[in-house]
């Protein structure tokens, strides 16, 4: 198995800056546990995935992380408010049902909430759309219109405007390129492929 | 590949006057348990696995008895070298528990003080006695603390309740298709049973043991139980409708159908193996059992197991023990903020999916064990 080391993507690092040390974190669909395991080594976090798939969770098992077997779009009932310090959703929003109530979940659980999407205003896919009049393609929208699992497709202005008015305060906001470069926020919305938030709810 | 033989071994104590005092205070002794052990237990004694058996199961969890031994035991798919639990790598010990009938002390066995069976002279024994007449059992083969123990159904009660009251005994904890107690619908059907058992004729007050055992009533018990661990889908695609020979119209009420053919065959054969006394004593035990009992609550339950590990099984199609039960255990262990994980096994199998699905209990368990090996 790769060191989880070199597992670590970019958007990871994010998550990483805005993760304090030893805080508890509740990693939603958290997939093979490779951010949760990284939390827990370089940040010295106590975690605990939810994760869908038994591929996913027999991973998360594998590399003695905790993980419960759940389907996030449930929501969170199991879980008491500010249970966690933080509560993340790393590229998974757009395969929710229900975003909305599942943020709301996240800043109910958690102290705060990270939240990592893709972005489906990058110029490159308005493009494809404009140009060749077809759903298009990308990295990390690879899929057809009727086979993806990405349900929910927004950019990050509609995040930001779903944020205001649901009262979610948007805390810190950093944008990644296809490279994982940072992207300044003002041009995010055309040349972000990611976006990753931190949340909480406004008091 | 050569069969791999086992032999039963047995532990005598609680001789009176140092008897097994039980939770309802009553004492019990002398007792004897039988086992089975498979692999070797290593130097620094902390490979060991104990096995808690099901309501109907026994110590003889793997392996064969004889060359001759058509069947393997009642965990064999699991246990083994390779396995699940590997017995290359883990010491696994299974006991009869007591108040059984396949050579532990239950109501069978003879009663010191009269020389005759127990039969209801036997005490109420409850999961919590079950499991503190096995902690015996591991001081004799020198385990302070197991690796890992774990069971389905009423084993994974017994499991959970040896976690609560020993949590420095057990490093790993694998509860399966089970609950923290039971359900008003889990007492319902046990309690059909028992009234099965206590209205056959020949159960005279639990004193048949010269005699013709209950055995009608036993079997109507185990037919009851025996379809609370199928599915409508198991049931559908063994038996479907299908006819032992030509539709008939008579008044004699035979099995026509296959599936009541073969509900009847299970209850019969059960007999041949199970006292209906053990029967009566076990289902109560499960009845009785509440892991809350001692404790304010189900999560002040799991207070004390701070270095335990739980992985937590349940299946889709299990609907004895559905898996909002595997689920309550799971929140009360993670209010603790301790080391938890859940998996929910898709099966058609309803709740024999702990015996069945084989491949998915395989990965889950192995991946889980192998991890708490570093931990």
């Amino acid at each position: 198995m790769t060191p989880y080391q070199q597992r670590i993507k970019p958007d990871y690092n994010i998550i990483h800056e805005f993760v304090k040390p030893n805080s508890s974190v509740l990693d939603m669909g958290c997939g093979d546990g490779s951010l949760l395991e990284s939390l827990i080594k370089e940040k010295n976090a106590k975690g605990l995935g939810l994760e869908l798939s038994s591929e996913g969770i027999n991973q998360c098992l594998k590399k003695g992380l905790p993980v419960l077997q759940v389907n996030i779009d449930k929501g969170l009932a199991d879980f008491t408010d500010k249970s966690f310090d933080y509560v993340i959703l790393n590229m998974t929003l757009q395969v929710v049902y229900n975003p909305l109530f599942v943020i709301r979940e996240m800043i109910r659980v958690g102290k705060k909430a990270i939240v990592g999407f893709p972005n489906f205003g990058h110029y490159r896919l308005r493009l494809g759309l404009a140009l060749t009049g077809r759903m298009p393609k990308s990295k990390t929208l690879p899929y057809e219109w009727y086979d993806t699992p990405n349900i929910r497709l927004m950019t990050v202005k509609d995040f930001k405007t779903m944020c205001k008015k649901n009262n979610i305060n948007i805390l810190k906001e950093i944008y990644l390129s296809d490279s994982g470069k940072n992207i300044p926020a003002n041009l995010a919305n055309l040349f972000a492929s990611e976006g990753v938030f931190l949340l909480e709810e406004l008091k | 590949m050569a069969k791999g033989i086992v032999k039963p071994n047995k532990f005598a104590f609680a001789e009176p006057p140092n008897e097994l005092v039980l939770e309802s205070g009553e004492k019990l002794g002398p007792i004897t348990l039988v086992y089975e052990t498979y692999g070797s237990l290593n130097a620094n004694q902390d490979n060991a696995i104990l096995i808690f058996h099901a309501l109907s199961g026994d110590a003889h969890v793997a392996g064969y008895h004889s060359e001759s031994d058509k069947k393997p035991g009642w965990w064999d798919s699991m246990v083994g070298p390779g396995k699940a639990f590997d017995t290359d790598k883990y010491f696994v010990i299974c006991a009869n528990t007591i108040g059984g009938c396949q050579g532990s002390t239950g109501p069978a066995s003879i009663n010191p003080k009269t020389g005759k069976p127990y039969a209801l002279d036997f005490p109420v024994i409850t999961v919590s006695d079950m499991v503190k007449a096995q902690t015996y059992l591991l001081d004799h083969l020198g385990i302070k603390k197991v690796f890992a123990t774990t069971g389905g159904s009423l084993g994974g009660m017994a499991a959970l309740q040896f976690a609560v009251d020993y949590p420095e005994r057990v490093a790993n904890v694998i509860p399966i298709a089970t609950t923290a107690r039971l359900s008003a619908q889990n007492i319902a059907f046990n309690e059909v049973g028992r009234r099965a058992i206590i209205h056959d004729p020949n159960w005279n007050n639990g004193n048949y043991y010269d005699k013709t055992p209950p055995n009608n009533g036993l079997a109507l018990a185990r037919m009851i139980g025996h379809i609370t661990y199928l599915s409508d889908e198991t049931m559908h695609k063994k038996f479907g409708r299908e006819l032992k020979g030509e539709k008939q119209f008579e008044t004699g009420f035979d099995a026509q159908f296959q599936v009541e053919n073969y509900l009847r065959y299970k209850g019969f054969s059960f007999t041949q193996r199970f006292d209906a006394n053990s029967y009566l004593y076990i289902t109560k035990a499960a009845d009785l059992f509440d892991l809350t009992d001692g404790h304010k609550s189900l999560a002040q339950a799991f207070k004390k197991c701070k270095d335990t590990r739980f992985l937590v099984i349940s299946f889709t199609s299990d609907w004895l023990f559905p898996s909002y039960q595997s689920f309550e255990i799971v929140n009360a262990i993670k209010a603790n903020r301790l080391h938890v994980s859940y998996k929910e096994i898709e099966s058609t199998y309803g709740h024999d999916a702990f015996l069945l699905e084989v491949e998915e209990q395989t990965k889950t368990i192995k991946n889980f064990l192998a991890a708490g090996e570093n931990a």
